[in-house]
């Protein structure tokens, strides 16, 4: 990283990510999320949308809109951007950190909706109930939402229950399971192929499209996993699966 | 106004210019594959350029009109008929009610777009008509067009209104077509050989300068793994200098990224917002709608740009379409 704590990357002529790091940090979140932010409350002209991840934000923008409004004479709409968000980074960087919004999160562990709870208590040398004690105990940072919708990257899990994706990926992991992937931990949103450790299924709904908002989690919350037992996780159901 | 699916076809689904602002929730921005082709079928029936059309890819649909309708079919050939008579693309062409509209064989590109004046009536999930498959929402349900899907349309502006009645006074057995039609540059036979223009992606410096040189001058050949979420490539194997610790960071239509087995992707339109794998390179946004016409089998060649050429072309491409949006009402 340069001195200043960042750098202006292009990705292509309409996007340029703004790197604060090389590495997964709740430091570095907050200045991803604080630009992120000031983007939203400040949309210049041409502006489409940010892209929050570990380490950076990536603005997306019509480099024709752009051109049009923002650009000086032989300026190029990237070199208009780039000069405006070196003047967003720093008024950002000023902004209050804000409340945490914290998210609880109900899920029922183990037996058919935790198939390889077992698998991730014997590579530990734990047991089952330990290996939930241990996961939903824990507080994680929401760094970024992306794979597809509503995927949260969570950061914060104990190494204790740390444990390599599966060697074959299953098809179809059901929508709303819990899994562990080596040091990471998050839950599928809808049903897609993968390998990540299944432990449990989260009883509400993680992804919603025509939902006021359509996700559980966002970039920035806290989450803690609450475990249920099943009848609790029927109930929270209702009957639907 | 409506049309009636009578067959599916390969895969027909309903886009527009894809579903922005909702990355941040890690929804997908979907939308058509070639956005120029998209919007030129719109400008041609007198909707806003970015309304909802039908992509319709390699094996086209059968479709029953059963209201008079203006339609314009744009991007790859896919030997159209109305009635078995052979129709004109790129270009408003009114249908009578009734008639049927089919599709043959795919003479050039891989995407054909239908736009009906007045849009679809789809409702909007997240802002946006367009299908994102593998989500299950957006355009009809969700879903690819199946058998027996009855689609609507809306109220056409006043241009599409007048240019329907303007075709259909000159006769019409089953559809009229205007003596006139736009010729998109992407869609021209030199598109296929030109090289695709990329700028040095996040992680170029991380590659080996043999891959760097091999990405620019040798071809490579777009695997049968070519779809909505990216094209897989085949060629010389793209390497890095020493193994990268990667954290997920942003991805958009076009990155270029390189996964272990060192056979490039491109991605495209249902590309997910953040990707894992080393960036070599960056597609500029212009040539996008080529790819988009690309199909299996077909060799490309790239070359580095640098980002005020690739915003030059940008511009360009907006330009053209500009003007065949101007010429295009001139022609009532």
């Amino acid at each position: 990283m340069p001195e200043k704590g960042y750098q202006l990357l292009s990705v292509g002529e309409n996007c340029i990510f703004v790197k604060f790091g090389q590495n997964i940090s709740p430091a570095i979140h907050i200045k991803v999320k604080k630009l992120a932010d000031y983007l939203e409350s400040h949309p210049f002209p041409g502006y489409i949308e940010f892209v929050a991840t570990y380490t950076g934000t990536a603005v997306n923008f019509n480099p024709w809109q752009v051109k049009r409004s923002l650009a000086k004479n032989g300026q190029t709409a990237h070199a208009a951007i780039s000069e405006l968000l070196e003047g967003y980074i720093k008024e950002s960087a000023l902004l209050p950190e804000g409340e945490k919004n914290i998210v609880e999160v109900p899920v029922c562990y183990g037996g058919e909706y935790g198939p390889d709870l077992d698998i991730v208590a014997s590579h530990n040398n734990l047991t089952p109930e330990e290996v939930i004690k241990i996961h939903s105990s824990g507080e994680y940072l929401c760094y970024m939402i992306g794979f597809c919708p509503g995927f949260p990257y969570l950061g914060g899990m104990d190494e204790r229950i740390a444990t390599p994706r599966k060697e074959t990926p299953r098809l179809a992991i059901p929508a709303r399971s819990i899994g562990i992937a080596g040091h990471q931990t998050g839950g599928y949103p809808i049903s897609t192929p993968g390998g990540w450790q299944i432990i449990g299924r989260c009883a509400l709904e993680m992804f919603d499209a025509n939902a006021e908002s359509p996700t559980l989690l966002k970039a920035g919350d806290i989450v803690h996993f609450r475990s249920i037992s099943e009848k609790e996780y029927l109930e929270i159901r209702g009957g639907v699966e | 106004m409506s049309f009636r699916v009578l067959r599916a076809g390969m895969l027909s689904t309903l886009q527009d210019l894809g579903r922005y602002g909702y990355q941040k929730f890690g929804i997908n921005v979907a939308g058509a594959m070639d956005q120029v082709s998209l919007r030129l079928a719109n400008i041609l029936v007198g909707n806003r350029e970015g309304d909802g059309a039908l992509e319709i890819t390699l094996t086209g649909p059968t479709l029953e009109f059963n209201a008079d309708a203006l339609i314009a079919l744009t991007g790859a050939d896919l030997s159209p008929v109305i009635d078995g008579v052979k129709v004109k693309m790129n270009c408003p062409v009114a249908v009578k009610a009734g008639a049927v509209l089919k599709f043959g064989t795919c003479r050039k590109g891989c995407r054909c777009y239908l736009a009906t004046a007045g849009g679809y009536e789809v409702p909007y999930v997240m802002q946006s008509k367009s299908t994102y498959l593998r989500g299950g929402f957006g355009g009809v349900q969700g879903r690819a067009l199946k058998k027996g899907d009855l689609i609507d349309s809306g109220e056409p502006s006043a241009f599409g209104q007048q240019m329907l009645k303007m075709l259909l006074q000159k006769g019409a057995k089953s559809f009229r077509a205007a003596g006139w039609f736009i010729v998109p540059p992407h869609m021209s036979p030199r598109s296929l050989t030109q090289s695709i223009r990329i700028t040095p992606g996040l992680q170029g410096d991380a590659f080996t300068d043999e891959s760097m040189r091999d990405l620019v001058s040798k071809p490579f050949k777009i695997t049968t793994s070519a779809d909505r979420l990216g094209y897989r490539l085949e060629g010389p194997k793209i390497t890095l200098k020493e193994p990268l610790e990667m954290i997920s960071e942003i991805a958009t239509c076009g990155t270029v990224q390189v996964p272990p087995d060192g056979n490039p992707i491109i991605l495209m339109a249902d590309h997910q917002s953040v990707a894992g794998y080393p960036k070599v390179a960056q597609v500029v946004a212009a040539d996008i709608s080529r790819i988009a016409q690309y199909r299996p089998g077909l060799q490309i060649r790239f070359e580095f740009v640098t980002i005020e050429e690739a915003e030059k072309f940008y511009f360009e491409q907006e330009r053209f379409i500009e003007n065949i949006r101007i010429a295009v009402k001139s022609k009532l």
